[in-house]
């Protein structure tokens, strides 16, 4: 059996391995089409829908010059009709050389993995990871502040369910961040990862207001979701949800490098008048996604860009 | 003296067999269980609420002509860490062992995460004992306390 290496978990990652597929990212930026995947066949299957990420994934391989098989819908798929995992994904590694996986259950992607004898590249498993989302947020942290090393990093919004802050405060444990957390308290970050930054002798900042003092002193403002279904009680949902959106005026604190990043999509938590001060990058860190993901799908396949 | 030899009496000798010692008396049933005792066709003793000095009430199993497979022995472990077993040859003890928690559990906890991968494929969990009381599922990394957790049927 050739050797074959997957992609499911951030949690594994290097240092170096970190620095290395952003690396590889850049390359594949200065020049995104390049038919090195000539001949090859990428697998999306999606369990479940995800236009955006599907078409960042389709995007990079299609720009690799590989070809595309897939579902993006698993209605139409025998999953419905009670096929399991284990025979979809020993089918689909008969046909394609790499495995894009998106499903609703957690876990799935390292099962698939151990399954397949094509690399699987995780593409979400439920709430659980969503690891190329966590390598596009720091390749645009890198790009932006030309280093992953000594930054103050501020989360905002639901620091309790969203599984990208949690990924990301995991990737940049290497990094000797500074973290501010402003979120209300019921979506207050978690115990169990507090424990562990301070395990890592990593500092932390709790505040429960995005005002000037939270602003100004971050390098990067990470932006999430305030969803109301989140919420146990509605009225504590109506107290918080209008702290938590930024909008221009909020920034003349803000420091010179500051950039500000959000996974997308937004609803409401970034006003349209932030888009054109020098300090939003939410699209662009979607673009950077691209790349990203060309670096990961080159280097599951033990391609160096 | 005269409770020793009334538990005699309850719980039989046997000629060949194991005997499960020190088994927590509120879990006696699910060791019948998941060793899957009453399916055997040897005979089975259970004996219940017996004194303990160590434990308060112990519960023991004697089993005729049954020598468990090391994945049973680790299935045993997860409901009675701290179980003994002897091996029975000639009404003799042959062999004398602690069970113990191995670092890995394959097919015996059920992960209590309801949209973990192994609650809806069919296939084994996998646990790793993350300390003697925590036990983390290796697919979708829900801990759970091992006191509380369920057998993967
Ligand atoms: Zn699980």
């Amino acid at each position: 059996m050739h050797a074959r290496k997957s992609f499911v978990s951030i949690a594994g990652l290097s240092r170096k391995d970190i620095l290395h597929l952003i690396t590889m990212a850049a390359e594949a930026e200065r020049e995104p089409n390049r038919k090195i995947l000539d001949g090859r066949i990428v697998a999306t299957l999606f369990f479940e829908p995800s236009t955006r990420t599907r078409l960042s994934f389709e995007t990079a391989a299609n720009r690799l010059g590989a070809k595309v098989i897939g579902f993006s819908d698993p209605k139409v798929t025998s999953s419905t009709k009670g096929e399991t995992l284990n025979d979809t994904i020993r089918m689909v590694s008969n046909y394609a050389d790499v495995i894009v996986m998106r499903h609703y259950l957690e876990g799935a992607a390292l099962y698939a993995s151990e399954i397949a004898d094509k690399p699987v590249i995780n593409a979400g498993d439920g709430a659980h990871q969503h690891p190329t989302q966590t390598m596009l947020d720091l390749y645009s942290i890198y790009k932006t502040q030309g280093t992953l090393d000594d930054l103050d990093i501020c989360l905002v919004g639901d620091l309790k369910y969203g599984r990208t802050v949690h990924s990301l405060i995991q990737a940049l444990r290497h990094f000797s961040p500074r973290f501010h957390f402003v979120a209300p308290r019921e979506l207050a970050m978690p115990e169990v990862y507090k424990q562990q930054l301070t395990e890592w002798g990593i500092p932390f900042e709790e505040h429960t207001e995005l005002d000037a003092q939270a602003i100004g002193s971050a390098d990067i403002l990470y932006m999430t979701r305030v969803q109301r279904e989140r919420f146990q009680d509605l009225a504590e949902y109506e107290k918080v949800k209008n702290l938590y959106v930024l909008r221009a005026s909020m920034l003349s604190a803000a420091r010179n490098n500051m950039k500000i990043l959000h996974p997308l999509p937004r609803v409401n938590e970034i006003a349209y008048d932030v888009d054109d001060t020098p300090f939003a990058y939410y699209f662009k860190q979607a673009e950077n996604g691209l790349y990203m993901r060309e670096a990961i799908i080159c280097d599951v396949l033990g391609i160096k860009l | 003296m005269t409770k020793t030899s009334n538990q005699e009496l309850l719980v039989a000798a046997i000629k060949d067999g194991t005997v499960i010692d020190h088994i927590p008396s509120s879990r006696i049933f699910e060791v019948v269980g998941l060793l899957g005792l009453q399916g055997l066709g040897s005979a089975v003793v259970v004996g219940c609420n017996l004194e303990s000095g160590q434990m308060g009430k112990k519960s023991i199993i004697k089993v005729a002509d049954k020598f468990f497979s090391p994945e049973e022995v680790d299935r045993l472990s997860v409901v009675a860490p701290g179980a003994t077993l002897s091996i029975i040859r000639d009404y003799n003890v042959v062999e004398k062992h602690q069970v113990k928690l191995p670092a890995v559990l394959r097919g015996i906890v059920r992960c209590d995460n309801p949209v973990c991968v192994t609650n809806n494929e069919p296939m084994p969990s996998r646990f790793h004992v993350v300390s003697p009381s925590k036990v983390r599922c290796h697919y979708c990394e829900h801990e759970q306390e091992l006191s509380k957790v369920q057998i993967q049927g």
